[in-house]
C-alpha cells in the first residue's frame, strides 16, 4: 500500500523540551528543599512513568494476542511510548540511594527486633530488591526490542511469518508482564508499609498500568489522526473502540480497588485495616473521596453515552484526566506513608511534568525516526477498514 | 381477494453488498417506511437505512439507576428498620456491605428491562400475526438470502410503482404481502384444552416429584446434616457428657444486673428513688408485667382476690397501709429478693422490668385512694 510519511511538527519537541525542563527544575530545587518528600515523589514519578511505558507494551502484546485488527493503523503509537521503558531506571536510580529513608524494613535494627519484619526478610533486602527492578525492566525491554525488530522488519520484507512469531512471543510476555508489573507494585509501593499486605495488589496496578497505557495511547492516537498524520485515518468505529476500552478498565479498576477495600473493610483486622485508616484520617479521606469520583464515577459519566465514546475532543479531554487521576491515584497509594497529615504542594508538580516532557520528546525522536504506520503488517488493511 | 389488504412489496437480494446497495437507493427514491431482513446481522446496514442512534439506551440508564435506587432502599429497609441485626459490630447501615448486591440488582434491572422494552415497545410483542410470517420471503430471508420490504403505510406507497423500482434496483421474485384474515378464536379448541390439562399435569406432577420426592433425596438431605449440638442433646465433647453448656462464671445478662441487696433485711436497703421516669409507656409495661407475674396471686387490681385467696397463705393485697407507704425501693426489694411465701422474681425480670412494675403497683394504689384532686372539676 501507498503511504506518505507526514513529520509531526517540531512544536511537539519544543513543548517536551519545555515541560523536561520544567519538570527538571522542579525536581533537583525540591531534592535539595527536602530530599525525603522528594523520594517519596520519585517513587510516584517512577510508576507514572513506568506505568505508562509498561501498559503500551501490554497493548501492543494483547493486539498480537488477541489477533485484534482494529489498532494495527495505530500501533506504532504504543510501540513509539513503550520505547521509552529503559528509562525506567533514571527514575530508579536515585531511588536506590535512598532506600533507608523510604523503606522501613531496610533498617537492620528494627528488623532485628521484630518477627514479621525478619520473616520477610529472603525477599525484603536491598540487593534482591534492586535486582528485581533492574531484572524486570530489562526483561520488558528486551520483549519490546524483538517485537519491534520483528515489526520493523516485516515493513521492508512484508513477511507474515514475523506476525506469527510475535504471536508466541506475546503470549510468553503476557504471563512475565503478569508478574513482573505485580513485582514492582509490591516492591515500590506496597513494601513501603512492610507490615501491610493485600492479595489484589498486583492486580490492582495491572488494571492502573492498563489504563494508563492506553490513556497515553489513546490522546496521542486520536491527536495524531485529528492531524492527518495516521496513514488513511482512523473512523469514528476506531473511536469507539477506544472509548469503549477505556470505560471497561475504568470499570475494571473500580472493581479490583472496591474489591480490595471491601474485604478489608469487612474483616476489620487491624493488621490490614491500618492501611485504609491511614488513608481516610489527616485529611487523607479527602484524597480516598477524590480518588472515587476522579477514578471512577467522572472517566464512568463522560464515557457512558455512545456519541462521547465516538467524539475525538472527548476522547482526547478523558484521556488526560484518566493520566491525570493515575497521578492521583499513584500520590494516594505513596504519599500517605510520607506524611500522617495531608501534603500537597509543588514537590508533587515535578515529576508528572518530567515524566511527561520524557514521553513527549521520546515519542518525537522515535517519530521522527520511523514510519506512523506498521506498513508490512498484513492486518494493516483490514484495520484500516475495520468496522463495528 | 379485492378484501384483502396490502402489506408490503418485498424483493430478494443475493449479497451483502446487494442489500446495502437497495437499502441506500430505496432511501434515495424517498421511502420511508421499509425494513431489511437478513440471516444475520450486516456491517453498516443500519448507517445504508438511514436508521439513526437508538432510543433504547436511554431507557436502559433508566432502569439501570431506578434498580440501583431500588435495592438500595430495600436493603436500607430491611437492615435498618424492620429488621436490624448488628454484624460484625458494623452500624446496621453499612453501604460497603451493600455495593455487591444493589451492583448486581442494577445490572439485572438493566439487562432484563432492556429487553423486555425492546419486546414489548419497540418490537410491539404480543404480535403473533405479522403479515411476513409464513411467506416464502421469510424462509428464504432466514436462510440464505437478503430481503428488502416497503410497506403500505409509506406515503409514497404504490403497489406498480414499488413494484418496478425494486426490480429497477436489482431485486429479485418482487412480489406483494397481504395481511392475513384473521381466524376467529375457538377457546373450547381440542389442541387448547390438551395443552391447558398438560401444563396442568406437568406443574402439579413437578411440584409433587419436588417436593416430596426429590428434596429427600441424596444430596438434598445434606442439608439436615450439620456438626452442630442440639439442645438437650448429649456431647462427646465436653467430660461431663452435656451438650448444653454454663455460661462463663460472672456472666452478666443484658439488662439483668444481679440484685445488689439479694437476701438482706429491709433496713439493709438503700432507699433510692424510682430510676424510671413516669410515661404511658413505662406503665403499660408495668402492666404487661404485673398481669403476667403478678397477678396470680395479687390480684388484677392488686386486692389480693385472685383465685388463690382462700388457699394457706393468702396473697396479700397492696392497697394496706404498709405497702402504701413504702419506699419505691423497698417494693423492688420484695419483688426481687422475695418475702415469706412469695420467691424471687430476679431471674424472669429486668431491672427496667421491676421499675415498671413498681410504678404500675403506685398507679393500682391511687386508684383506690384517689385524691380530690384526681376527680376532674376539683
Amino acid at each position: 500500500m501507498v503511504y506518505e510519511k507526514k513529520e509531526l511538527p517540531a512544536k511537539v519537541q519544543k513543548i517536551g523540551f519545555l515541560l523536561t525542563g520544567i519538570g527538571l527544575v522542579l525536581v533537583l530545587v525540591s531534592y535539595v528543599l527536602d530530599p525525603a518528600r522528594e523520594a517519596f515523589n520519585n517513587i510516584i514519578g517512577l510508576m507514572f512513568f513506568g506505568s505508562i511505558a509498561i501498559g503500551a507494551l501490554v497493548l501492543v502484546a494483547l493486539e498480537y494476542l488477541s489477533g485484534a485488527v482494529w489498532s494495527t493503523p495505530f500501533r506504532r503509537v504504543s510501540e513509539f511510548i513503550a520505547s521509552s521503558l529503559p528509562l525506567m531506571l533514571l527514575f530508579a536510580i536515585p531511588l536506590f540511594f535512598m532506600m533507608h529513608t523510604l523503606f522501613h524494613w531496610t533498617h537492620t535494627e528494627v528488623v532485628e527486633a521484630d518477627p514479621i519484619l525478619s520473616g520477610k526478610t529472603p525477599y525484603l533486602n536491598i540487593p534482591f530488591f534492586i535486582g528485581r527492578t533492574i531484572f524486570v525492566v530489562a526483561l520488558f525491554y528486551v520483549f519490546y526490542l524483538v517485537f519491534v525488530k520483528n515489526s520493523m522488519k516485516q515493513d521492508k520484507t512484508k513477511d507474515q511469518k514475523l506476525t506469527k512469531t510475535n504471536v508466541k512471543l506475546s503470549a510468553v510476555f503476557m504471563f512475565f508482564a503478569g508478574i513482573g508489573i505485580t513485582v514492582l507494585a509490591v516492591d515500590w509501593m506496597m513494601s513501603l508499609e512492610p507490615h501491610w499486605f493485600s492479595t489484589i495488589f498486583g492486580i490492582y496496578f495491572i488494571s492502573a498500568t492498563l489504563l494508563a497505557g492506553l490513556a497515553a495511547t489513546t490522546f496521542t492516537a486520536v491527536s495524531l489522526n485529528e492531524g492527518g498524520y495516521l496513514v488513511k485515518g482512523l473512523t469514528t468505529d476506531h473511536y469507539y473502540s477506544f472509548g469503549a476500552l477505556l470505560f471497561a478498565i475504568t470499570n475494571f479498576w473500580a472493581y479490583i480497588a472496591f474489591s480490595q477495600f471491601l474485604l478489608i473493610w469487612y474483616a476489620n483486622i487491624p493488621e490490614e485495616t491500618f492501611w485504609f485508616i491511614a488513608r481516610w484520617e489527616g485529611g487523607w479521606g479527602f484524597v480516598s473521596v477524590l480518588l472515587m469520583i476522579a477514578r471512577f464515577a467522572i472517566p464512568y459519566a463522560a464515557l457512558l453515552s455512545q456519541s462521547s465514546k465516538c467524539d475525538p475532543k472527548n476522547l482526547q479531554r478523558v484521556s488526560i484526566f484518566i493520566l491525570f487521576a493515575h497521578f492521583i491515584d499513584l500520590y494516594w497509594l505513596v504519599m500517605p506513608t510520607f506524611s500522617k497529615t495531608i501534603v500537597f504542594g509543588f514537590y508533587e508538580m515535578g515529576f508528572p511534568v518530567l515524566s511527561i516532557g520524557i514521553l513527549i520528546l521520546v515519542f518525537y525522536a522515535q517519530a521522527r525516526k520511523k514510519n506512523l504506520a506498521p506498513i508490512g503488517d498484513p492486518k494493516l488493511q483490514r484495520g484500516i477498514d475495520f468496522h463495528l | 381477494m379485492e378484501n384483502k389488504m396490502i402489506h408490503s412489496v418485498t424483493a430478494i437480494f443475493n449479497t451483502p453488498d446487494e442489500i446495502i446497495h437497495a437499502s441506500k437507493e430505496t432511501v434515495k427514491a424517498g421511502y420511508k417506511k421499509f425494513d431489511t431482513n437478513t440471516p444475520y446481522p450486516v456491517h453498516g446496514i443500519e448507517k445504508a437505512m438511514g436508521i439513526g442512534s437508538s432510543y433504547l439506551g436511554f431507557f436502559t440508564l433508566f432502569l439501570g439507576l431506578s434498580g440501583a435506587a431500588f435495592a438500595l432502599a430495600f436493603i436500607y429497609w430491611v437492615a435498618a428498620i424492620d429488621y436490624p441485626l448488628i454484624i460484625g459490630g458494623k452500624p446496621f447501615f453499612s453501604w460497603p456491605a451493600f455495593v455487591p448486591v444493589t451492583f448486581e440488582v442494577t445490572v439485572l434491572s438493566a439487562a432484563v428491562g432492556t429487553v423486555l422494552t425492546m419486546i414489548t415497545l419497540f418490537f410491539k410483542f404480543p404480535n403473533n400475526s405479522h403479515a411476513l410470517h409464513d411467506t416464502t420471503y421469510m424462509k428464504k430471508v432466514s436462510s440464505d438470502k437478503y430481503g428488502l420490504c416497503i410497506v403500505s403505510i409509506d406515503k409514497n406507497f404504490e403497489e406498480s410503482k414499488v413494484k418496478a423500482f425494486l426490480s429497477s434496483i436489482g431485486g429479485k421474485d418482487v412480489e406483494t404481502i397481504y395481511y392475513p384474515e384473521k381466524k376467529a378464536i375457538n377457546p373450547f379448541d381440542p389442541k387448547f384444552i390438551m395443552l391447558l390439562v398438560f401444563v396442568a399435569l406437568v406443574v402439579s406432577g413437578g411440584t409433587y416429584f419436588m417436593l416430596n420426592k426429590l428434596l429427600f433425596m441424596e444430596p438434598f438431605t445434606w442439608m439436615a446434616i450439620q456438626d452442630r449440638l442440639d439442645p438437650q442433646s448429649n456431647s462427646v465433647m465436653f467430660a461431663d457428657g452435656y451438650g448444653m453448656r454454663l455460661p462463663v462464671e460472672g456472666t452478666v445478662a443484658r439488662g439483668h444486673l444481679p440484685y445488689e441487696f439479694k437476701g438482706m433485711n429491709d433496713s439493709a436497703v438503700k432507699v433510692i428513688p424510682n430510676p424510671l421516669i413516669f410515661s404511658k409507656e413505662v406503665v403499660a409495661k408495668g402492666k404487661e408485667k404485673y398481669n403476667t407475674f403478678c397477678s396470680p396471686c395479687h390480684g388484677y387490681y392488686g386486692k389480693g382476690d385472685s383465685r388463690m385467696n382462700g388457699q394457706f397463705p393468702n396473697p396479700p393485697t397492696l392497697h394496706s397501709d404498709k405497702v402504701r407507704n413504702w419506699q419505691d425501693a423497698n417494693v423492688y426489694h420484695v419483688i426481687f429478693n422475695g418475702q415469706n411465701a412469695m420467691p424471687s422474681y430476679a431471674k424472669q425480670l429486668s431491672t427496667e422490668e421491676g421499675w415498671s412494675i413498681v410504678h404500675y403497683i403506685r398507679v393500682l394504689q391511687r386508684s383506690q385512694n384517689a385524691l380530690d384532686i384526681d376527680v376532674e372539676g376539683k
